[in-house]
Protein backbone atom coordinates (compact mmCIF):
# COMPACT_ATOMS: atom_id res chain seq x y z
CA UNK A 1 0.00 0.00 0.00
CA UNK A 2 1.02 3.83 -0.86
CA UNK A 3 1.87 5.90 2.35
CA UNK A 4 3.50 9.26 3.01
CA UNK A 5 5.91 9.15 5.84
CA UNK A 6 7.23 12.92 6.94
CA UNK A 7 10.06 13.38 9.66
CA UNK A 8 10.75 16.25 11.02
CA UNK A 9 12.11 18.11 14.14
CA UNK A 10 15.69 17.21 12.97
CA UNK A 11 14.59 13.20 12.34
CA UNK A 12 15.18 14.20 8.32
CA UNK A 13 18.83 14.19 9.41
CA UNK A 14 18.52 10.28 9.92
CA UNK A 15 17.31 9.27 6.29
CA UNK A 16 19.47 11.68 3.91
CA UNK A 17 18.22 14.86 5.27
CA UNK A 18 14.85 14.22 3.21
CA UNK A 19 11.50 14.92 5.44
CA UNK A 20 8.79 13.63 2.77
CA UNK A 21 9.04 9.76 1.92
CA UNK A 22 6.56 8.44 -0.44
CA UNK A 23 6.59 4.07 0.18
CA UNK A 24 4.99 1.52 -0.97
CA UNK A 25 5.03 -0.81 2.22
CA UNK A 26 3.08 -4.25 2.06
CA UNK A 27 1.51 -6.88 4.88
CA UNK A 28 4.12 -9.35 5.28
CA UNK A 29 4.44 -13.08 6.36
CA UNK A 30 0.76 -13.92 5.14
CA UNK A 31 -0.87 -10.74 7.53
CA UNK A 32 -3.84 -9.20 6.09
CA UNK A 33 -3.16 -5.76 8.06
CA UNK A 34 -0.13 -3.61 7.92
CA UNK A 35 0.46 -1.98 11.73
CA UNK A 36 2.38 0.87 12.87
CA UNK A 37 4.62 -1.78 14.81
CA UNK A 38 5.49 -3.20 11.54
CA UNK A 39 6.06 -0.03 9.55
CA UNK A 40 8.57 0.90 12.60
CA UNK A 41 10.88 -2.18 11.64
CA UNK A 42 10.18 -1.26 7.97
CA UNK A 43 11.61 2.54 8.33
CA UNK A 44 14.11 1.43 10.66
CA UNK A 45 15.68 -0.93 7.99
CA UNK A 46 14.84 0.79 4.86
CA UNK A 47 14.93 4.83 5.45
CA UNK A 48 17.06 4.85 8.58
CA UNK A 49 20.37 5.54 7.14
CA UNK A 50 22.31 6.29 10.29
CA UNK A 51 21.90 6.87 14.47
CA UNK A 52 18.51 4.25 14.64
CA UNK A 53 18.55 4.89 18.28
CA UNK A 54 17.63 8.64 17.80
CA UNK A 55 14.45 7.11 16.33
CA UNK A 56 13.40 4.00 18.02
CA UNK A 57 13.54 2.65 21.42
CA UNK A 58 12.49 -1.15 21.49
CA UNK A 59 10.06 -1.67 19.15
CA UNK A 60 8.75 1.95 19.28
CA UNK A 61 9.80 5.33 18.33
CA UNK A 62 12.02 7.00 21.04
CA UNK A 63 10.16 8.66 23.96
CA UNK A 64 10.19 12.35 22.75
CA UNK A 65 9.20 11.52 19.30
CA UNK A 66 5.87 12.29 18.39
CA UNK A 67 4.21 10.13 15.73
CA UNK A 68 0.66 11.28 14.02
CA UNK A 69 -1.53 9.41 11.44
CA UNK A 70 -3.52 11.36 9.05
CA UNK A 71 -2.82 14.59 11.49
CA UNK A 72 -3.81 12.60 14.53
CA UNK A 73 -1.91 11.48 17.62
CA UNK A 74 -1.49 8.06 17.53
CA UNK A 75 -2.19 7.96 20.89
CA UNK A 76 -5.92 7.87 20.44
CA UNK A 77 -4.91 5.79 17.51
CA UNK A 78 -3.87 2.53 19.19
CA UNK A 79 0.09 3.47 19.32
CA UNK A 80 2.33 0.28 17.67
CA UNK A 81 -1.54 -1.34 17.49
CA UNK A 82 -2.68 1.62 14.88
CA UNK A 83 -3.78 -0.57 11.36
CA UNK A 84 -2.84 1.92 8.83
CA UNK A 85 -5.00 2.00 5.25
CA UNK A 86 -4.37 3.12 1.69
CA UNK A 87 -3.28 6.53 1.33
CA UNK A 88 -2.26 7.56 5.31
CA UNK A 89 -0.22 10.15 6.25
CA UNK A 90 2.24 9.25 9.10
CA UNK A 91 4.40 11.82 10.35
CA UNK A 92 7.34 11.61 12.73
CA UNK A 93 8.63 14.70 14.44
CA UNK A 94 11.28 14.86 17.66
CA UNK A 95 11.01 17.00 20.56
CA UNK A 96 14.56 15.97 21.54
CA UNK A 97 16.32 19.32 19.53
CA UNK A 98 16.50 22.50 20.80
CA UNK A 99 14.19 25.05 21.79
CA UNK B 1 -16.37 -7.55 12.10
CA UNK B 2 -12.76 -7.42 12.74
CA UNK B 3 -12.40 -4.59 9.63
CA UNK B 4 -15.19 -2.66 11.40
CA UNK B 5 -13.33 -2.61 14.44
CA UNK B 6 -9.84 -1.62 12.82
CA UNK B 7 -12.07 1.32 11.26
CA UNK B 8 -13.59 1.94 14.85
CA UNK B 9 -10.11 2.53 15.89
CA UNK B 10 -8.88 5.29 13.44
CA UNK B 11 -12.08 7.13 12.39
CA UNK B 12 -14.70 5.84 15.15
CA UNK B 13 -16.18 7.58 18.03
CA UNK B 14 -12.99 9.36 19.12
CA UNK B 15 -14.53 12.74 19.49
CA UNK B 16 -13.24 15.96 21.35
CA UNK B 17 -13.61 15.65 25.07
CA UNK B 18 -14.25 19.72 25.09
CA UNK B 19 -16.60 20.11 22.11
CA UNK B 20 -17.93 16.86 21.60
CA UNK B 21 -18.48 17.84 17.78
CA UNK B 22 -14.94 17.85 15.98
CA UNK B 23 -13.11 14.98 15.71
CA UNK B 24 -10.21 14.44 18.34
CA UNK B 25 -6.41 15.28 17.41
CA UNK B 26 -4.15 14.92 20.27
CA UNK B 27 -4.20 13.43 23.99
CA UNK B 28 -2.67 16.02 26.11
CA UNK B 29 -0.31 14.36 28.69
CA UNK B 30 -1.49 16.94 31.16
CA UNK B 31 -5.09 15.84 31.53
CA UNK B 32 -5.33 12.63 29.17
CA UNK B 33 -8.29 14.11 27.49
CA UNK B 34 -9.18 13.41 24.04
CA UNK B 35 -9.34 16.85 22.09
CA UNK B 36 -9.68 18.16 19.04
CA UNK B 37 -6.99 20.86 17.23
CA UNK B 38 -9.64 23.87 17.87
CA UNK B 39 -9.69 23.54 21.16
CA UNK B 40 -6.71 22.38 21.99
CA UNK B 41 -5.57 25.96 20.24
CA UNK B 42 -8.06 27.40 22.92
CA UNK B 43 -6.96 25.41 25.77
CA UNK B 44 -3.44 25.96 24.96
CA UNK B 45 -3.30 29.53 24.90
CA UNK B 46 -6.10 30.23 27.62
CA UNK B 47 -3.80 28.55 30.33
CA UNK B 48 -0.37 30.26 29.57
CA UNK B 49 -2.59 33.51 29.67
CA UNK B 50 -3.96 32.01 32.72
CA UNK B 51 0.09 31.81 33.93
CA UNK B 52 0.86 34.78 32.97
CA UNK B 53 -2.08 36.80 34.72
CA UNK B 54 -1.94 35.17 37.47
CA UNK B 55 1.83 35.23 38.28
CA UNK B 56 1.84 38.48 37.29
CA UNK B 57 4.45 38.24 34.60
CA UNK B 58 4.42 41.59 33.43
CA UNK B 59 2.54 44.93 33.36
CA UNK B 60 1.17 47.41 31.16
CA UNK B 61 3.58 49.45 29.01
CA UNK B 62 6.21 47.37 29.55
CA UNK B 63 8.62 46.49 27.33
CA UNK B 64 9.74 42.62 26.92
CA UNK B 65 12.46 40.75 25.16
CA UNK B 66 11.59 37.24 23.84
CA UNK B 67 15.04 34.75 23.94
CA UNK B 68 14.67 33.74 20.03
CA UNK B 69 16.97 30.97 19.06
CA UNK B 70 14.55 29.76 15.78
CA UNK B 71 13.76 26.70 17.55
CA UNK B 72 10.61 25.18 18.67
CA UNK B 73 10.16 26.56 21.91
CA UNK B 74 10.87 30.41 21.35
CA UNK B 75 8.88 30.40 17.93
CA UNK B 76 5.94 29.24 19.87
CA UNK B 77 6.56 31.32 22.67
CA UNK B 78 7.16 34.78 19.98
CA UNK B 79 3.97 33.74 18.23
CA UNK B 80 1.80 32.71 21.60
CA UNK B 81 2.57 36.07 23.10
CA UNK B 82 2.37 38.76 20.60
CA UNK B 83 -1.51 36.96 20.06
CA UNK B 84 -2.35 37.30 23.34
CA UNK B 85 -0.72 40.79 24.16
CA UNK B 86 -3.07 41.39 21.44
CA UNK B 87 -6.05 39.78 22.36
CA UNK B 88 -6.23 40.61 26.19
CA UNK B 89 -4.23 43.81 25.71
CA UNK B 90 -1.37 43.80 27.97
CA UNK B 91 0.04 46.60 26.61
CA UNK B 92 3.83 44.85 25.89
CA UNK B 93 6.14 46.38 23.76
CA UNK B 94 7.90 42.78 22.68
CA UNK B 95 11.22 42.22 21.08
CA UNK B 96 12.94 39.31 19.62
CA UNK B 97 16.44 38.92 20.69
CA UNK B 98 18.50 36.66 19.62
CA UNK B 99 22.37 35.48 20.61
CA UNK B 100 25.00 34.38 17.56
CA UNK B 101 27.32 32.46 19.29
CA UNK B 102 29.25 31.84 15.57
CA UNK B 103 28.74 28.34 14.97
CA UNK B 104 29.04 27.58 11.28
CA UNK B 105 25.94 25.60 9.86
CA UNK B 106 23.78 25.83 12.87
CA UNK B 107 23.40 29.42 14.41
CA UNK B 108 23.52 30.79 10.69
CA UNK B 109 21.02 28.70 9.74
CA UNK B 110 18.78 29.43 12.62
CA UNK B 111 19.08 32.69 12.32
CA UNK B 112 18.18 33.18 8.94
CA UNK B 113 14.72 31.67 10.99
CA UNK B 114 14.55 34.21 13.29
CA UNK B 115 15.00 36.51 10.75
CA UNK B 116 11.93 35.10 8.66
CA UNK B 117 9.89 35.38 12.77
CA UNK B 118 10.54 38.68 12.77
CA UNK B 119 8.73 39.55 9.68
CA UNK B 120 5.87 37.21 9.89
CA UNK B 121 5.27 38.14 14.23
CA UNK B 122 5.74 42.04 12.97
CA UNK B 123 8.27 42.11 15.84
CA UNK B 124 12.05 43.65 16.20
CA UNK B 125 14.90 41.51 16.13
CA UNK B 126 18.27 42.24 17.84
CA UNK B 127 20.86 39.70 17.29
CA UNK B 128 24.06 40.15 19.48
CA UNK B 129 27.38 38.42 18.84
CA UNK B 130 30.14 36.80 20.78
CA UNK B 131 32.48 37.92 18.67
CA UNK B 132 31.25 41.61 19.07
CA UNK B 133 30.81 40.96 22.76
CA UNK B 134 33.61 38.98 23.41
CA UNK B 135 35.79 39.11 20.57
CA UNK B 136 35.66 35.02 19.95
CA UNK B 137 33.17 32.90 18.16
CA UNK B 138 32.36 29.73 19.09
CA UNK B 139 34.01 28.26 16.27
CA UNK B 140 37.31 29.88 17.22
CA UNK B 141 36.61 28.88 20.78
CA UNK B 142 36.73 25.29 19.74
CA UNK B 143 39.54 25.43 17.67
CA UNK B 144 41.33 26.62 20.40
CA UNK B 145 39.69 24.36 23.48
CA UNK B 146 38.40 21.42 21.30
CA UNK B 147 35.13 19.44 21.76
CA UNK B 148 35.34 18.98 25.88
CA UNK B 149 33.91 21.86 28.23
CA UNK B 150 32.67 24.27 24.90
CA UNK B 151 29.38 23.89 25.72
CA UNK B 152 30.18 25.44 29.37
CA UNK B 153 31.94 28.95 27.36
CA UNK B 154 28.59 28.89 25.03
CA UNK B 155 26.24 28.95 28.46
CA UNK B 156 28.15 31.50 30.51
CA UNK B 157 28.83 33.60 27.25
CA UNK B 158 25.18 32.82 26.01
CA UNK B 159 23.62 34.02 29.58
CA UNK B 160 25.64 37.64 29.80
CA UNK B 161 24.93 37.89 25.96
CA UNK B 162 21.33 37.88 26.36
CA UNK B 163 21.46 40.23 29.36
CA UNK B 164 23.61 42.53 27.43
CA UNK B 165 21.23 42.31 24.04
CA UNK B 166 18.15 42.78 27.13
CA UNK B 167 19.90 46.30 28.35
CA UNK B 168 20.26 47.92 24.97
CA UNK B 169 17.11 46.85 24.12
CA UNK B 170 16.46 48.45 26.89
CA UNK B 171 13.49 45.93 28.11
CA UNK B 172 12.26 45.69 31.32
CA UNK B 173 11.89 41.88 31.43
CA UNK B 174 13.24 38.94 29.35
CA UNK B 175 10.84 36.14 28.53
CA UNK B 176 12.67 32.67 27.84
CA UNK B 177 10.64 29.36 26.01
CA UNK B 178 12.18 27.20 28.91
CA UNK B 179 8.96 24.76 28.97
CA UNK B 180 7.99 21.75 31.38
CA UNK B 181 10.17 19.15 30.43
CA UNK B 182 13.05 21.44 30.55
CA UNK B 183 12.18 22.42 34.02
CA UNK B 184 11.64 19.29 35.13
CA UNK B 185 14.69 18.02 33.81
CA UNK B 186 16.96 21.17 35.15
CA UNK B 187 15.44 19.79 38.95
CA UNK B 188 16.51 16.30 38.58
CA UNK B 189 20.00 17.41 36.95
CA UNK B 190 20.47 19.44 40.06
CA UNK B 191 19.46 16.69 42.43
CA UNK B 192 22.24 14.53 40.70
CA UNK B 193 24.99 17.65 41.07
CA UNK B 194 24.03 18.39 44.63
CA UNK B 195 23.87 22.10 43.58
CA UNK B 196 21.63 23.79 46.30
CA UNK B 197 21.82 26.94 45.02
CA UNK B 198 20.54 26.28 41.52
CA UNK B 199 17.85 23.77 42.95
CA UNK B 200 15.99 26.31 44.80
CA UNK B 201 15.75 28.76 41.72
CA UNK B 202 15.51 26.74 39.03
CA UNK B 203 11.90 26.02 39.49
CA UNK B 204 10.85 29.87 39.77
CA UNK B 205 8.97 31.05 37.60
CA UNK B 206 10.52 34.87 37.30
CA UNK B 207 14.13 35.01 38.37
CA UNK B 208 16.08 38.09 38.08
CA UNK B 209 14.01 40.29 40.46
CA UNK B 210 16.94 41.83 42.10
CA UNK B 211 19.36 42.38 39.07
CA UNK B 212 18.93 44.58 36.22
CA UNK B 213 17.15 42.39 34.03
CA UNK B 214 14.31 39.78 35.56
CA UNK B 215 13.69 36.68 33.68
CA UNK B 216 10.37 34.81 32.81
CA UNK B 217 9.39 31.51 31.98
CA UNK B 218 5.52 31.42 30.67
CA UNK B 219 6.13 27.76 29.42
CA UNK B 220 7.25 26.72 32.91
CA UNK B 221 4.26 24.48 32.99
CA UNK B 222 3.53 23.64 29.07
CA UNK B 223 4.08 20.21 27.86
CA UNK B 224 6.78 20.17 24.91
CA UNK B 225 4.94 17.57 23.42
CA UNK B 226 2.07 20.20 23.64
CA UNK B 227 4.15 23.15 22.03
CA UNK B 228 5.77 20.99 19.48
CA UNK B 229 1.79 19.80 18.14
CA UNK B 230 1.00 23.51 18.44
CA UNK B 231 3.78 24.37 16.36
CA UNK B 232 2.98 21.42 13.89
CA UNK B 233 -0.46 22.08 13.53
CA UNK B 234 -0.24 25.71 13.11
CA UNK B 235 2.48 25.21 10.60
CA UNK B 236 4.96 27.59 12.46
CA UNK B 237 8.12 27.86 11.21
CA UNK B 238 11.03 26.53 13.55
CA UNK B 239 14.37 25.15 12.90
CA UNK B 240 15.35 21.78 14.66
CA UNK B 241 19.24 20.91 14.10
CA UNK B 242 21.10 20.03 17.25
CA UNK B 243 23.68 22.29 17.61
CA UNK B 244 27.21 20.73 15.95
CA UNK B 245 28.96 21.26 19.23
CA UNK B 246 26.80 19.97 21.78
CA UNK B 247 28.38 16.50 23.12
CA UNK B 248 24.44 16.04 25.15
CA UNK B 249 26.02 13.94 27.37
CA UNK B 250 24.94 14.43 31.16
CA UNK B 251 21.73 16.41 30.44
CA UNK B 252 20.75 13.75 27.94
CA UNK B 253 20.59 11.11 29.98
CA UNK B 254 18.35 13.10 32.46
CA UNK B 255 16.43 14.30 29.27
CA UNK B 256 15.67 10.81 28.25
CA UNK B 257 14.99 9.70 31.68
CA UNK B 258 12.14 12.31 32.17
CA UNK B 259 10.87 10.95 28.69
CA UNK B 260 10.58 7.72 29.67
CA UNK B 261 8.62 8.70 32.75
CA UNK B 262 6.46 11.02 30.72
CA UNK B 263 5.51 7.71 28.80
CA UNK B 264 5.07 5.95 31.83
CA UNK B 265 2.62 8.87 33.85
CA UNK B 266 2.78 11.56 32.15
CA UNK B 267 2.16 14.17 35.16
CA UNK B 268 5.45 13.06 36.53
CA UNK B 269 6.82 15.94 34.59
CA UNK B 270 4.69 18.43 36.56
CA UNK B 271 5.36 16.87 39.64
CA UNK B 272 9.14 16.76 39.60
CA UNK B 273 8.68 20.59 39.47
CA UNK B 274 6.23 20.82 42.15
CA UNK B 275 8.91 18.73 44.35
CA UNK B 276 11.48 21.07 42.70
CA UNK B 277 8.99 23.30 44.26
CA UNK B 278 8.58 22.64 47.51
CA UNK B 279 12.23 22.05 48.33
CA UNK B 280 13.08 23.74 51.84
CA UNK B 281 16.66 24.61 51.49
CA UNK B 282 18.35 24.53 54.96
CA UNK B 283 18.63 27.70 56.48
CA UNK B 284 22.31 26.44 57.30
CA UNK B 285 23.42 25.36 54.07
CA UNK B 286 25.95 27.54 52.44
CA UNK B 287 24.84 29.55 49.57
CA UNK B 288 27.00 31.48 47.15
CA UNK B 289 26.70 35.74 47.62
CA UNK B 290 25.89 37.61 44.86
CA UNK B 291 28.36 40.84 44.56
CA UNK B 292 29.63 42.06 40.90
CA UNK B 293 32.37 41.30 39.09
CA UNK B 294 35.11 43.44 39.37
CA UNK B 295 35.93 43.93 35.57
CA UNK B 296 32.97 44.16 33.95
CA UNK B 297 30.31 44.77 36.87
CA UNK B 298 28.14 41.26 35.74
CA UNK B 299 26.31 39.78 38.96
CA UNK B 300 28.94 37.46 40.30
CA UNK B 301 29.38 35.29 43.41
CA UNK B 302 33.32 35.84 43.16
CA UNK B 303 35.90 38.46 42.66
CA UNK B 304 35.08 37.66 38.83
CA UNK B 305 32.08 36.63 36.94
CA UNK B 306 32.77 33.79 35.11
CA UNK B 307 32.54 34.51 31.65
CA UNK B 308 35.59 37.01 32.62
CA UNK B 309 37.18 33.95 34.13
CA UNK B 310 36.57 32.00 30.49
CA UNK B 311 38.08 35.03 28.63
CA UNK B 312 40.81 35.88 30.13
CA UNK B 313 41.95 32.38 30.00
CA UNK B 314 40.89 31.97 26.34
CA UNK B 315 42.73 35.62 25.63
CA UNK B 316 46.18 34.15 27.52
CA UNK B 317 46.19 31.30 25.82
CA UNK B 318 45.44 28.93 29.01
CA UNK B 319 41.55 27.89 28.37
CA UNK B 320 41.18 25.53 30.95
CA UNK B 321 41.11 28.57 33.50
CA UNK B 322 37.80 28.31 35.54
CA UNK B 323 36.66 25.14 34.15
CA UNK B 324 35.57 22.70 36.77
CA UNK B 325 34.61 22.53 39.78
CA UNK B 326 38.01 21.78 41.86
CA UNK B 327 39.53 25.28 43.82
CA UNK B 328 42.94 24.44 42.16
CA UNK B 329 41.57 25.40 38.85
CA UNK B 330 41.76 29.26 39.80
CA UNK B 331 45.39 29.35 40.10
CA UNK B 332 46.08 31.48 37.06
CA UNK B 333 43.68 33.83 38.10
CA UNK B 334 45.50 33.87 41.44
CA UNK B 335 48.05 36.65 40.05
CA UNK B 336 45.22 38.95 39.36
CA UNK B 337 42.46 38.66 41.57
CA UNK B 338 41.62 37.09 44.61
CA UNK B 339 39.19 34.73 45.62
CA UNK B 340 36.89 36.52 47.81
CA UNK B 341 35.94 33.68 49.56
CA UNK B 342 36.23 29.31 49.79
CA UNK B 343 32.91 28.86 47.31
CA UNK B 344 33.64 26.29 44.62
CA UNK B 345 33.80 27.50 41.24
CA UNK B 346 30.46 27.26 38.89
CA UNK B 347 30.51 23.64 38.12
CA UNK B 348 31.12 22.97 34.71
CA UNK B 349 27.39 22.41 32.87
CA UNK B 350 26.98 21.33 29.63
CA UNK B 351 24.33 22.80 27.60
CA UNK B 352 22.56 19.97 25.94
CA UNK B 353 19.57 20.91 24.67
CA UNK B 354 18.69 24.19 27.19
CA UNK B 355 19.95 25.95 23.93
CA UNK B 356 18.13 29.43 22.76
Amino acid sequence: MQLTLEFGGGLELLCNSVKVHNVTVDPQDGEEKLTMKKLLSWVRTNLIKERPEMFMKGDSVRPGVLVLVNDCDWELSGQLDTILEEKDVIVFISTLHGG
Amino acid sequence: MEVAEAKSKKAGPRQCSTCNERRAALKRPKTLEQICRECFYAVFEEEIHQVIVENQLFKPGERIAIGASGGKDSTVLAYVLSELNRRHNYGLDLFLLSVDEGITGYRDDSLETVKRNEIQYGLPLKVVSYKDLYGWTMDEIVKMIGLKNNCTFCGVFRRQALDRGAAMLKVDKLATGHNADDIAETVLLNILRGDIARLSRCTSITTGEDGPIPRCKPFKYTYEKEIVMYAYFKRLDYFSTECIYSPNAYRGFAREFIKDLERIRPRAILDIIKSGENFRISTSAKMPEQGTCERCGYISSQKWCKACVLLDGLNRGLPKLGIGRARGLNNGLEKDSKQTNGTKNIQSKQCGTLDF
